[in-house]
């Protein structure tokens, strides 16, 4: 008779076992922490522990640094005076757009302005135009950069920059687009008065520098110089110098970072002898867009100005606001830590971070107010456990069918006595480790 | 060509119409003559744009449409390239996985029909490329071939025509398979094969490969001019291999995409989970809101330009401007805010879903020692499904049993062996009666032997293994040659059988196969010594009793196959029949004309296999055992735990059944459970008893642990008729047992679940379990021993029913939770940026211009944000081990709760709220002088980027170095790229990120955003977990304590009952708690 074997897989029995060894080492997945997702990691959970000493640590950092900006923005003088009403004619007042249109009369007009404090150099003087919308659409996407860095490509123009590409004859205007037809060109000049009654001394206003310096040679180049700009019949706003290229070729410096920290100084040029004159660094800093409609900048004074004095300003009203209702004011303000006059920050710390503080303290309140629990009586003279219960009855690790003996003191003492299911007494452990213990007691209100 | 195959269509029916002879052959090939042989996979590469395209065709559309709005540059406030460029990489990205994938069937396409294969091709044997192969040819195999397409094998080398084949790559059952020539076809020498001629009949092509019902006829001179039925077994299948043959040949009846693994290969429908289609609706809410924006702003935007617009000098609008002046700028908010609906968030999802997949193969707790199978996810897209499964069906053999089978006890003529020491194997009654040739026990012996399908394989040291479809059969034979009665040779026609050291043969006549209808098996033998007829039955119990012989008393064996079912074993019934020779030869007859008929054969043959299977006399009853599996019980009580209703659907009897649910804890004993039966005779019965359990299950209280048992014919009737009370009975019932069940019934079911809006999870193993596990939801297969077939039909596969817990609890759950993170925070980004630039246009006179250049907003989407954010797919809320000491916590993705309108509305108000931090403080740290346009938009920019990093800190649970490298690596990758862009001075960002850098009011700034905008979120969130502390927060808290103090007295349980009150309430207010935002929310919230 025939041997037998009673498994089907029987008669190869140790072929197979040194197979399946085999295929398991090839089948079985390599073991690695990160694929079988087992990486060491760290669980932080929002604790008190955590959640209390992060918030009033962001308090106790945010509220210096608060004080700190409002202190930096406080330092800051500024002048503000709005004159677009001020300088037109008080019969002209009734149609200022009428005013502003008519090329014949003069629009020189004196405003006398007095330095609340002293006022150290450098000076920045800041035109501010309100309700000028130049974000918007059809205003920002209408220039041609290409044919602000490359002389060669004047002629390119896309037509981004209608309705101010070509002049009348059909050539390509240069600089074209509504960004820079609508150029600011009220212009103002100073002069101020020493003390009483001193002699008057005109203050030279410096135009150079104003712009970006990585603008100057790169954004808008060396060698393009206006063409055909303002030539059409309705002029927008300031005319350029066509024998300046748009941007000052001595001036041509690789962009470094500037050690300064204030956003001010990095903007400005660091020149400060005045022997460059402005080249078309108006139309740089006009041509970068503001991103809100209110928006400023002018150039600098590089003079002391005393407290008290008076300041005479000389403006040249050209500037069309009034068909927008527009205001249009001169500032004068010297420059802090953090730019111009700005407390937003400073405030804003401050708030943010008594905000953080007072949540602190609340949080931690809470935290302690787990512990007390309210009783207090009905109508009907019958005893309640409210405010806290819940927390005590977790806190106390009770569960259904758990046994509660409470005496009251009266006052403000409520003593438990808590049995198990088992009928066992169950002692609480204060101090944490230890066996043994005590009954829970409970101040109440 | 020699043989004529006609495809007849439907009907079947036209003998008349098929063309006779070579020449008329090639007419009727014409349908399928001239198709290339290829590989149905050629296809796919056209296919699967398309199934990339229809699930996110809407989305795809919407976001072409903004890309071609984009090219008008009157309207376009940036440059086309942020939908283009993102849009171009995303579909590179698609394009080059698809085009891998397509290069890589390619080649296995072109070696497959590039194989060189014999032919004999006009009467010329030559090789031909395996491409070339036409229908009609005569196609030689080799030993270990693969069979290039599906053949009607005409000539073997064995002489009795038989060759085995491997067809494990068809249906994954690795036990060899007997092929047999068609009866015709005997006698034919190899010389005869090239040259014949003759038609085969052949129904049109379809993927069942279990049915070949065809018909074949030689022409003279030949042979005689017969038809002869073919089947199944006498056709070689592609993609099988040929063995122990040392050649075959057959004729091509099915080539190309048209043979049966062909058809059958056919794509499933790709699968779209609850979770996606959340985020679809989702998509679709703030598709709405951002229509309503755009009007609103539109309209604002044309009365301000009429308003105030047209007075300021330097925007120079034309008086009269065209005809769609009025929809430039609705037009442009529209291209504004089409960045809300977040254009990466399909890749990011996909990628994410990729990974969760490869964590699933690659797990090694998931990995089967014991057949070395890891676990596989065959569908990548569907992980978040297992972590919302509501409903589990399995089946029972192979699932939660073993599938090992074990004779164990047996009843033979009123004896019971083996119910002393539970193995008959070892009952010393038994041994002796076989020993004393005690005759009825020789009979039995023989019916176990012999009616059956092993096939005995004699290895060269003369042992002999048997290969068997059935584990029950093997186990029958396994058991017969342990007690003396070995089955030593078997062919197609004669049995070898040797009893106690003497030899039997037999010559196998018939065999009336098993059907699942039949439920029995029969084969008919005539002994060779005595020239007796017999007939030789097995079969479930129901099926044979009714047709034992009239006289014999069958009480005993009723009562024994009823007590072997309470001990949950697997009973089969044996029968014996002498039958006259006479009886035999008309009955045969009959057969073989129900075995040619084309039409309805198969209820054909089961007639008149009824009409012999009759007075039978019933030999005893065999008990097999099926173990359960390891760690099912605790498995299923942890799946129950976790609030998910396991049904248990089989083919096994109902006592069988029950008791297999009792040890697997499937059902609770009659103390604390009740099992409510539906059954009855009548159809009125069974109604009745239906709506019994219902008012019942209604009823009852909670604690009660109800279930149902249910039957096949019991399912048909109610289904039939009561379909919307057996619904209700079934969202109540957590736990059913359902037996008796063909394999459409099982797939039924699963429609009937899913159709209630039930997240269904199918588990099997076997090809009964296939239909099943492509209807539900989620389909896992168990690689096991009835073949890889429901593995392969599958999106999960896995070697134990035990990894199911793994595969839902730990990898579904924290799938779910991470899609649930990664969508909504991918919106949440999309909107914040958004929402800075519709309130930037209330500073730019509502024209639509945005505050953001081309290349941030591109960046954003695509760089800054979509980094961080994949972090996630590293975070563990809490560990595995918590999850599954407390499953419980699975409701809590069950009933989606952390994605669904509500939780997103958070997200909404996070992101508006967040938007307004990040504008005003950039808009009043940077006013005046600094209010330069492009400054402002990069402080705005950084101000998000800095808030992104904080939120997902503040989300991510549990940090790992990946983690923490991506989230603030992405944030240098910030400075660093747009430092490098501002060295570039044709940008418009030329200088300014240097600038800005050196300001302190810049770092200043930045420090006062994330504070402002992270503290309500953080106080917020820190509230909440302790006022109202959800069932995830209180495990961790209870991870954190276990951790430092282990021994803290109660902590676990008291937590623990805690937690167990807010998880009941979960489970309470599963579908109630969210409160409606959208309109069908209550019906997605699921």
């Amino acid at each position: 008779m025939s041997q037998v074997n009673s498994g089907a897989a029987g008669p190869s029995a140790g072929s197979d076992v040194a197979a399946a060894t085999a295929s398991t080492k090839r089948n079985k997945p390599q073991y690695h922490a990160f694929t079988q997702q087992q990486l060491p990691a760290c669980k932080p959970i929002l604790s008190p522990h955590m959640v209390i000493p992060v918030l009033a640590f962001v308090g106790l950092v945010f509220i210096p640094i608060g004080l700190a900006c409002i202190a930096a923005s406080n330092k800051v003088v500024e002048v503000v005076y709005r004159y677009d009403t001020k300088c037109v004619p008080g019969n002209m007042l009734h149609n200022k757009v009428a005013y502003i249109q008519n090329a014949s009369i003069d629009k020189t007009c004196t405003i006398v302005l007095k330095v609340p404090r002293d006022m150290k150099r450098p000076i920045f003087i800041y035109y501010q135009l309100e309700k000028f919308y130049q974000n918007h659409r059809r205003y920002t996407t209408s220039r041609s950069d290409m044919q602000l860095r490359d002389p060669k490509q004047a002629s390119a123009i896309t037509e981004f920059c209608k309705p101010e590409a070509y002049a009348a004859n059909g050539s390509p205007i240069v600089p074209c687009g509504l960004v820079a037809w609508s150029l600011f060109n009220d212009t103002y000049s100073f002069a101020h008065r020493r003390g009483r009654g001193g002699h008057t001394e005109a203050l030279t206003v410096i135009k150079s520098g104003i712009s970006w310096r990585s603008d100057r040679g790169h954004v808008f180049g060396n060698h393009v110089f206006p063409k055909n700009f303002q030539n059409s019949s309705l002029v927008g706003g300031g005319q350029l110098d066509p024998t300046k290229p748009v941007s000052s070729s001595a001036n041509f410096r690789a962009f470094f970072l500037l050690p300064s920290s204030s956003s001010v100084s990095t903007m400005m040029d660091g020149d400060c002898g005045g022997v460059q004159l402005s080249e078309q660094e108006d139309l740089m800093v006009w041509m970068r867009t503001a991103a809100l409609p209110r928006f400023r900048l002018y150039g600098r004074v590089e003079a002391d100005l005393g407290a008290g004095e008076l300041l005479a300003v000389e403006v040249r009203n050209n500037y069309n606001s009034y068909s927008f209702a527009g205001k249009k004011a001169v500032v004068l303000s010297t420059s802090g830590l953090l730019g111009g006059r700005n407390a937003f920050l400073g405030r804003a710390y401050v708030v943010t971070g008594v905000a953080c503080f007072v949540l602190a303290l609340q949080l931690t309140l809470l935290c302690l107010d787990d512990f007390i629990l309210k009783i207090y009586y009905d109508k009907a003279g019958d005893l309640w456990l409210s405010r806290g219960w819940k927390t005590f009855f977790h806190e106390h690790h009770l569960n259904a069918g758990d046994l509660l003996i409470c005496t009251f003191d009266g006052h403000d003492l409520l003593t438990f006595k808590v049995f198990s299911i088992s009928h066992c007494r169950v002692l609480y452990d204060t101090s944490g480790v230890a066996e043994g213990g005590e009954d829970p007691q409970v101040s109440g209100a | 060509m020699n043989i004529a195959v006609c495809s007849s269509e439907s009907s079947y029916e036209p003998a008349g119409e098929v063309l006779q002879g070579n020449d008329g052959a090639s007419t009727l090939l014409t349908r399928i003559k001239d198709e290339e042989w290829s590989d149905d996979r050629l296809n796919v590469p056209e296919r699967n744009p398309d199934r990339y395209f229809d699930s996110w065709r809407v989305m795809n559309q919407y976001f072409l449409l903004i890309a071609c709005l984009q090219l008008w540059s009157t309207i376009t406030p940036v440059s086309p390239a942020t939908t283009w460029g993102p849009l171009a990489i995303i579909f590179i990205v698609s394009a080059s996985k698809e085009a891998w994938d397509d290069y890589n069937r390619y080649l296995s396409d072109k070696k497959a029909n590039e194989r060189r294969i014999w032919v004999v091709k006009d009467g010329v044997r030559r090789q031909v490329k395996a491409q070339e192969i036409h229908v009609g040819n005569i196609v030689w195999l080799h030993e270990n071939d693969e069979i290039p397409c599906d053949l009607v094998l005409i000539g073997t080398s064995d002489p009795q025509g038989i060759c085995y084949v491997e067809t494990a790559a068809l249906d994954g059952e690795t036990d060899l398979k007997t092929r047999i020539i068609p009866s015709i076809c005997a006698n034919l020498s190899p010389e005869q094969l090239g040259k014949i001629k003759g038609v085969v009949e052949c129904p049109n092509p379809d993927n069942d490969i279990r049915r070949f019902d065809a018909n074949m006829r030689l022409f003279p001179p030949t042979t005689d001019n017969e038809k002869c039925p073919l089947t199944i077994s006498n056709t070689l299948l592609q993609s099988c291999y040929l063995r122990y043959s040392e050649w075959a040949c057959g004729v091509a009846v099915y080539t190309g995409n048209e043979t049966k693994s062909g058809m059958s290969r056919g794509t499933a429908e790709p699968k779209l989970t609850s979770a996606d289609s959340m985020i679809d609706k989702l998509t679709v809410a703030i598709f709405v809101f951002q229509i309503v924006v755009v009007l609103v702003l539109g309209l604002a935007g044309n009365i301000w330009k009429n308003s105030h617009g047209r007075k300021q000098w330097y925007l120079m609008y034309p008086p009269e401007g065209p005809w769609y002046e009025f929809l430039v700028i609705p037009l442009r908010f529209e291209l504004l805010c089409s960045i809300m609906i977040p254009i990466s968030i399909k890749v990011t999802l996909d990628l994410a879903k990729s990974v969760y997949a490869k964590f699933i193969d690659c797990d090694d707790q998931m990995f089967d020692w014991e057949t070395s199978t890891p676990a596989h996810s065959a569908n990548t897209a569907i992980s978040e499904d297992l972590g919302q499964v509501e409903y589990i069906l399995s089946d029972k053999t192979g699932t939660l049993t073993e599938n090992k089978m074990i004779f164990r006890r047996c009843c033979i003529s009123d004896t019971l062996y083996g119910d002393n020491n539970g193995d008959a194997l070892k009952d010393v009654g038994l041994l002796n009666a076989v020993s004393s040739n005690d005759p009825n026990v020789v009979k039995f012996l023989m019916v176990m032997a012999l009616c059956n399908t092993v096939v005995p394989i004699k290895s060269n040291d003369g042992t002999i293994s048997y290969k068997a479809q059935s584990q029950d059969e093997e186990a029958l034979v396994n058991a017969a040659s342990n007690l003396n009665m070995v089955l030593t040779n078997k062919d197609s026609s004669s049995v070898e059988i040797c009893f106690n050291g003497s030899k039997f043969y037999y010559e196998l006549l018939d065999v009336l196969e098993f059907t699942s209808d039949r439920k029995r098996m029969s084969i008919v033998v005539k002994e060779i010594g005595s020239g007796k007829f017999l007939l030789l039955s097995k079969g479930a119990d129901e099926a044979i009793f009714p047709r034992s012989c009239p006289g014999q008393e069958i009480k005993t064996y009723q009562e024994a196959v009823e007590m072997y079912s309470h001990l949950g074993l697997r009973t089969l019934c044996l029968g014996w029949r002498d039958l006259e020779e006479g009886e035999y030869k008309e009955w045969s007859k009959k057969f073989q004309d129900a075995s040619c008929s084309l039409d309805n054969r198969e209820n054909k043959i089961a007639e008149v296999c009824h009409s012999l299977e009759k007075d039978i006399h019933i030999l005893g009853i065999t008990a097999i055992e099926d173990r359960l599996q390891d760690g099912v019980p605790e498995t299923i009580k942890l799946l129950r735990n976790a609030g998910i209703s396991v049904w248990m659907l089989t083919g096994d009897k109902q006592n069988t059944a029950i008791q297999i649910g009792l040890l697997c804890n499937l059902i609770t004993p009659e103390s604390n459970g009740q099992l409510l039966s539906i059954n009855g005779k009548t159809e009125d019965d069974i109604l009745r008893s239906l709506d019994k359990a219902l008012v019942v299950m209604k009823t009852s209280p909670e604690r009660k642990d109800l279930a149902f048992v249910l039957d096949g014919c019991a399912l048909e009737i109610i289904l039939k008729h009561s379909l919307e009370s057996f619904t209700r009975l079934a969202m109540l019932s957590t736990t059913a047992i359902c037996c008796r069940m063909t394999p459409l019934q099982k797939a039924q079911l699963v429609g009937i679940l899913k159709s209630s809006g039930s997240l269904t999870l199918a588990i099997g193993d076997g090809g009964n379990d296939v239909r099943m596990i492509q209807e539900a939801n989620v389909g896992v297969g168990i690689s096991g021993r009835e073949g890889l077939q429901a593995a392969r039909a599958a999106d999960y596969s896995i070697g134990k029913f035990k990894f199911l817990k793994r595969l839902i609890l730990v990898h579904g759950r924290y799938s779910y939770n991470r899609t649930a993170f990664i969508s909504q925070y991918s919106f949440y980004k999309s909107l914040l940026i958004c929402f800075i630039q519709i309130l930037f246009s209330f500073s730019s006179g509502v024209s639509g211009t945005s505050l953001f250049n081309s290349i941030s907003l591109m960046a954003y989407n695509v760089f800054y944000t979509s980094l961080p954010v994949m972090t996630i797919i590293f975070d563990k809320d809490i560990s595995e081990t918590t999850v599954l000491q407390y499953p419980q916590i699975l409701l809590y993705s069950q009933a989606g709760r952390l994605l669904n309108p509500s939780t997103f509305a958070g997200w909404f108000g996070r992101s508006l709220y967040h938007a307004l931090a990040v504008f005003l403080i950039t808009v009043h740290a940077y006013a005046d002088e600094k209010s330069d346009m492009e400054e402002l938009s990069m402080v705005a920019l950084s101000g998000c980027i800095w808030l992104q990093a904080f939120v997902v800190t503040l989300d991510t649970n549990s940090f790992t170095y990946p983690q923490i490298i991506l989230v603030w690596g992405n944030f240098v990758a910030f400075y660093v790229i747009n430092l490098i862009l501002s060295v570039v001075p044709s940008l418009q960002m030329h200088n300014v990120m240097l600038r800005l850098c050196n300001q302190p009011s810049y770092w200043i700034t930045m420090a006062l955003i994330v504070t402002v905008g992270m503290g309500p979120v953080l106080a917020l969130r820190y509230l909440r977990k302790v006022f109202q502390p959800s069932a995830i927060d209180v495990l961790q808290q209870i991870e954190q304590t276990n951790r430092h103090i282990e021994t803290y007295r109660n902590m676990e349980s008291s937590s623990g009952t805690y937690l167990d009150h807010l998880l009941t309430d979960l489970r309470r207010n599963k579908d109630s708690i969210h409160q409606p935002l959208l309109s069908e929310s209550l019906a997605c919230s699921r």
